[in-house]
């Protein structure tokens, strides 16, 4: 398998462990490391039962191995700051799936073509990868002044992370709503429902436009749901774009692949997926690079 | 009122907090002026109301395409308020996942001397950061917990520690869908009260026109403070009519500072002038509480039905099955436009 670039997650939790089986099915991704600081993890068990070498010494054992080229951090703000600089000198690409932002926000068929130069990349939010491409679709056929979105979650699916930082979800999601969406003002709003069962992600993508044509705004957004079903087999749009004077209503749900996680937790899944998804452009990229594709 | 003296609760002190300026928000589709609560604020603190709560309907922050745009900016709100009142203690809430911890500092900037925390009833955990800020930054750090009716005493008690253990000086439930009745009340309130150090509080909505016998049944099971607004105005059918719980709370003998005759005064004389629509139970109002659906849904619901031709009955009962929770008013044309279709495909 020299014909891929061999990459490491570090962050063995519920996102690590649901993205190691998201990137053991990739094409140009060979996941050859995974590394956690806890022996107890269940996550470093279930890579070693799929084969892949685990470690307790997290970012040390990645930085011992000179092969990784592409690491995947899943586990927090903190720990990332920390470990940015030191995978940036070791000449490995980060792709960040903490609140941490060291680098710039990136979304599949949105902007990662812009950012294929950087060391770092950051994967936003749950919330600003289901809706920022949405956003960008409505953004390509009129302006638009404002977008909002409402994510609704399942409850069970908000693990302590997004709990005690929720804060962190409305207010860089909101950015991504500005920086990728290209909205001149974001804002987002985001609710836990504990039904039972759980209920699959929902959001609601609400803009204000100036001059919007239905058409052309409905053939946008498909043509982008169509592009994020790539990645994200269960995104789905669940109410069509509709226009009411110069405001853009849509809806869409997304349902998780149920690697890992549950099929409910649909905001879990697309961070994995999309994370997978931006490895795999890099990967390319560098096979390209070496002359190992055409 | 001699015949009332054999009840427990005479003499008790209860605190009010009066939602006028921020439940009523919603009654108003978020259209107060700064100046109509100044003169709002102005009279409830003459008559002695101890806590003024002003905000948008879903708190800090909820103006938006989702909630409603207000009239004015938070701050302008704030502003107006805090300049008008002498003695009351001005209050804002504040839906973590709506508003954030620095809109908390923006109302402390403003003059917030009390700061309510509100989250759904089981997740309380949403909302501890935001408790704890409001206590740093010299709050009142108050913990709510909306949509009550929806899970049992065990899981309020709970829910409940956590915002004590976070710091809230008392914790509120809310009867947000107008959904409970009496024996409900009684059972999550002496719940709380025996499980928690804190002070406990109660807050209804009249949508089974229970909202006075409820407050009075919150009393009686102990409750420490409660809510209500002039003239009911509030989200649904309005919240407990403050005159008229001031007047009953008097006839028993329970003391909440609050002068009866000037009270009545302020609703009469500043709130319903400026009212858009008596604050009645129609029908739509009552479906909210018998299914069991956020009271804020209501203008929303209206405005839905008649936009994709649908029954608003019919919403609120599905809204009601699918468990939505406070917040969710996207989910009401979700289910509109469902129901469009199934009428004609």
């Amino acid at each position: 398998m020299n014909d891929r670039v061999k990459v490491a997650i570090i962050g063995p939790g519920n996102i690590g462990t649901d993205l190691m089986y998201k990137i053991l099915r990739s094409r140009y991704m060979d996941l050859v490391l995974m590394t956690g600081i806890k022996a107890d993890s269940d996550g470093l068990a279930l890579a070693a039962k799929e084969g892949v070498a685990t470690s307790l010494k997290g970012i040390d054992a990645i930085l011992e191995n000179e092969h990784v080229r592409i690491v995947f951090e899943s586990t927090g703000a903190k720990p990332h700051a920390k470990h940015a600089p030191l995978l940036k000198e070791a000449g490995k690409i980060a792709v960040d799936l903490t609140p941490a932002a060291v680098g710039p926000y990136v979304v599949p068929y949105v902007n990662l073509h812009e950012h294929l130069d950087k060391p770092n990349v950051n994967m936003v939010t749950c919330g600003g990868q289901a809706t920022t491409p949405i956003v960008a679709a409505i953004s390509k056929v009129c302006r638009v002044r404002y977008a909002e979105i409402v994510a609704t979650i399942a409850s069970k699916s908000a693990g302590p992370g997004t709990r005690q930082n929720i804060d962190e979800f409305t207010q860089t999601t909101a950015k991504g709503l500005e920086v990728l969406g290209k909205a001149e003002k974001g804002k987002a709003i985001i609710i836990l429902n504990p039904a039972e069962p759980p209920i699959i992600m929902r959001d609601t993508i609400y803009a204000l436009v100036d001059d919007p044509d239905e058409d052309a705004v409905r053939r946008s957004v498909a043509e982008m749901v169509a592009k994020v079903q790539n990645y994200v087999p269960g995104y789905r749009l669940k109410v069509e774009p509709y226009v009411d004077a110069d405001k853009v209503t849509t809806m869409i749900e997304v349902e998780g692949a149920g690697d890992y996680l549950p099929k409910y937790s649909g905001n879990l899944d697309i961070m994995t997926a999309a994370a997978c998804a931006v490895g795999e452009v890099f990967a390319e990229k560098l096979l390209r690079e070496q002359g190992a594709v055409a | 009122m001699d015949n009332h003296k054999d009840l427990s609760i005479k003499k008790r002190k209860v605190a009010i907090i009066d939602t006028t300026l921020r439940d009523g928000q919603h009654a108003m589709a978020h259209q107060f002026l700064p100046e109509q609560m100044a003169a709002v604020a102005a009279a409830l603190d003459d008559a002695g109301v101890g806590t003024i709560e002003v905000s948008h309907g879903d708190g800090l922050a909820g103006s938006s395409i989702q909630y409603g745009f207000a009239a004015a900016t938070d701050g302008e709100y704030l502003e107006a308020v805090s300049k008008a009142i002498k003695k009351s203690k001005l209050g804002i809430l504040l839906l973590p996942g709506i508003g954030t911890q620095k809109d908390l500092e923006m109302a402390r900037e403003h003059g917030a001397e009390a700061a309510r925390v509100a989250t759904h009833c089981t997740e309380a955990d949403i909302g501890e950061q935001h408790i704890q800020l409001a206590r740093e930054l010299g709050m009142r750090p108050i913990g709510v917990l909306m949509m009550t009716h929806m899970v049992e005493p065990p899981k309020l008690v709970e829910q409940a520690k956590i915002m004590e253990a976070a710091g809230a000086e008392l914790v509120y439930l809310m009867d947000s869908a107008g959904a409970m009745l009496p024996p409900d009340v009684k059972a999550r309130i002496e719940a709380l009260k025996s499980a928690l150090g804190v002070e406990i509080g109660f807050h209804a909505h009249n949508n089974l026109s229970m909202a006075v016998g409820n407050t009075l049944a919150a009393v009686e099971a102990g409750a420490d403070s409660v809510d209500g607004t002039l003239r009911g105005l509030g989200a649904g059918a309005g919240n407990a009519q403050l005159e008229v719980l001031i007047g009953v709370l008097q006839k028993l003998g329970v003391e909440t500072g609050v002068n009866f005759y000037k009270v009545m005064d302020a609703a009469e004389q500043v709130v319903e002038p400026i009212m858009p629509r008596a604050q009645v139970i129609n029908n739509d109002s009552l479906m909210l509480g018998y299914a069991g659906v956020y009271s804020s849904f209501l203008l929303h619901a209206r405005r839905a039905a008649k936009r994709f031709d649908v029954d608003i009955r019919d919403v609120m009962v599905e809204l009601g099955e699918r468990k939505t929770v406070g917040g969710q008013e996207d989910m009401i044309i979700d289910v509109a436009i469902e129901m469009a279709k199934r009428v004609k495909p």
